[in-house]
């Protein structure tokens, strides 16, 4: 079985999407490059990234992540909030009591779009 | 072999999905994650059962409206579709009455001239002229009321409001749409708590859901709270105050943003009084209606204050008489 089959595939996302969202949105390092757009669609996504993290389906390329956050980056997006990010999502799946080895991977997945997002 | 109908073609399936079925065939369906999660393949089923799995992660109320996911859609039996935003149909009705609510606002009842289906919050499109239209929510109940009843405000120079107010008479034949939006009560889950919040015009569709929960038993809570800047800006209080004290589930409060309170008006907006008085959502269900930066507020604020993020209901357009940049066809 894969990660995602792990974790409990889309049901799992589900599960984890909005309280992501939510720390994301209360976390004052990083909620201003989220707050300004159409909430809605930020939270679908959310649910492609958690999607993408947790080894699901997707068809995300590095060129896309490039794209979609270069407006950030030239905001000042860095290295400090990504691990913000990285962060948040770890703490959420803490509180899905994700046991640890599960969380180390998909931190492991998220680390691989670094340098795609912050456009290096 | 199952078979995908649409705009008059029918397809084999062949085990594939809708989406590349018809894609294959040359159309163009809009599409991007092809995994289940964007929905940019949105498309409605017309006729025939669409599979459970095409409609994960979807709002009740999507479902409802047959909506599903393309990429995810391998039929199992015929299926006719469509696309979600496709043209949509007019239909021909009469004024029944025409009631004023305020100064400001009409009550315009409208009888349409064939059947008409429709749920409490919907919106309908109403032409002035082939060219000219606006959207207008739905307060009427299509199991409480004979006729479809839209609240239309007075827009200082407004084409259609301005022909409404001063033109329109009871017996004038006017064209609508059919009814649409995901802004509606969706029975089931009726212990389920609802906040409904509006401004403005925005009542109207609050107001239908409103009555739609209370006529179907809703056994949760149902808070409502109506603001406007001052009490001018308010109607209907009397009958809301009338149906909260027949039924102990609901709560109504008008709110006054702006100036000195008033007896009965519980001051601030509608979004503050109610996180004041609800200050943890989790669990509950929510309606927005209104102003623009009123509803993606209140959207964020709810959701912060535990309401699921497919549990708020907001539709993308705007009740009459405010102005817009995302709805096409009003001012």
């Amino acid at each position: 079985m894969g990660l995602y089959e792990d974790l409990g595939g889309a049901a799992a996302v589900d599960a984890a999407v909005d309280i992501f969202y939510r720390k994301v949105l209360k976390d004052d390092r990083i909620n201003r490059f989220f707050a300004s757009v159409d909430m809605a669609k930020q939270a679908a996504k959310q649910k492609m990234f958690l999607t993408m993290a947790f080894g699901g389906p997707n068809n995300y390329t590095g060129l896309d992540m490039r794209k979609g956050h270069a407006h950030l980056v030239k905001r000042g997006l860095n290295d400090s909030h990504f691990d913000a990010v990285v962060e948040d999502l770890g703490a959420t799946l803490k509180e899905l009591k994700v046991p640890d080895h599960l969380i180390a991977k998909v931190a492991a997945i998220a680390e691989t779009t670094r340098n795609d997002v912050l456009g290096k | 072999m199952p078979r995908v109908i649409f705009r008059g073609s029918t397809y084999e399936a062949g085990g594939q999905s809708v989406l590349d079925c018809l894609t294959d065939q040359g159309h163009a369906v809009p599409s991007a994650c092809r995994a289940g999660v964007c929905q940019s393949c949105l498309m409605r089923a017309v006729r025939g059962a669409v599979p459970e799995q095409a409609q994960r992660g979807m709002t009740p109320t999507m479902v409802a409206r047959n909506l599903f996911l393309a990429c995810q859609c391998f039929p199992t039996q015929d299926l006719e579709v469509a696309l979600a935003d496709d043209v949509i149909q007019r239909i021909e009705a009469k004024v029944a009455a025409i009631e004023t609510l305020s100064d400001e606002i009409r009550a315009v009842h409208i009888r349409p001239t064939a059947p008409f289906e429709y749920r409490a919050g919907q919106f309908v499109r109403l032409f002035m002229d082939p060219r000219t239209s606006r959207n207008y929510s739905l307060a009427s109940v299509p199991l409480l009321d004979d006729d479809l009843m839209m609240h239309v405000r007075r827009v200082p120079g407004g084409q259609v409001s301005g022909w409404i107010f001063n033109r329109m008479k009871p017996g004038d034949t006017v064209t609508i749409s059919e009814a649409f939006g995901d802004c509606f009560y969706v029975p089931g889950r009726s212990e389920q708590n609802l906040l409904l919040l509006g401004t403005g015009c925005g009542l109207a569709p609050l107001f239908g859901i409103v009555r739609d929960a209370l006529n179907r038993g809703h056994r949760g809570r149902i808070h409502l709270y109506h603001g406007s800047r001052d009490a001018c800006g308010l109607y209907l209080v009397e009958k809301l105050a009338g149906l909260a004290a027949m039924h102990p589930s609901l709560r109504y409060r008008p709110c006054i943003s702006e100036g000195p309170s008033a007896d009965g008006f519980w001051a601030g907006t509608p979004l503050q009084v109610a996180l004041d008085e609800n200050p943890d959502l989790s669990g509950w269900r929510v309606y927005l209606c209104g102003n623009p930066q009123m509803v993606e507020a209140a959207r964020m604020q709810t959701f912060l204050a535990g309401a699921g993020s497919s549990e708020i209901f907001a539709d993308p357009f705007l009740p009459s008489g405010t102005a817009s940049t995302s709805a096409p066809n009003l001012q």
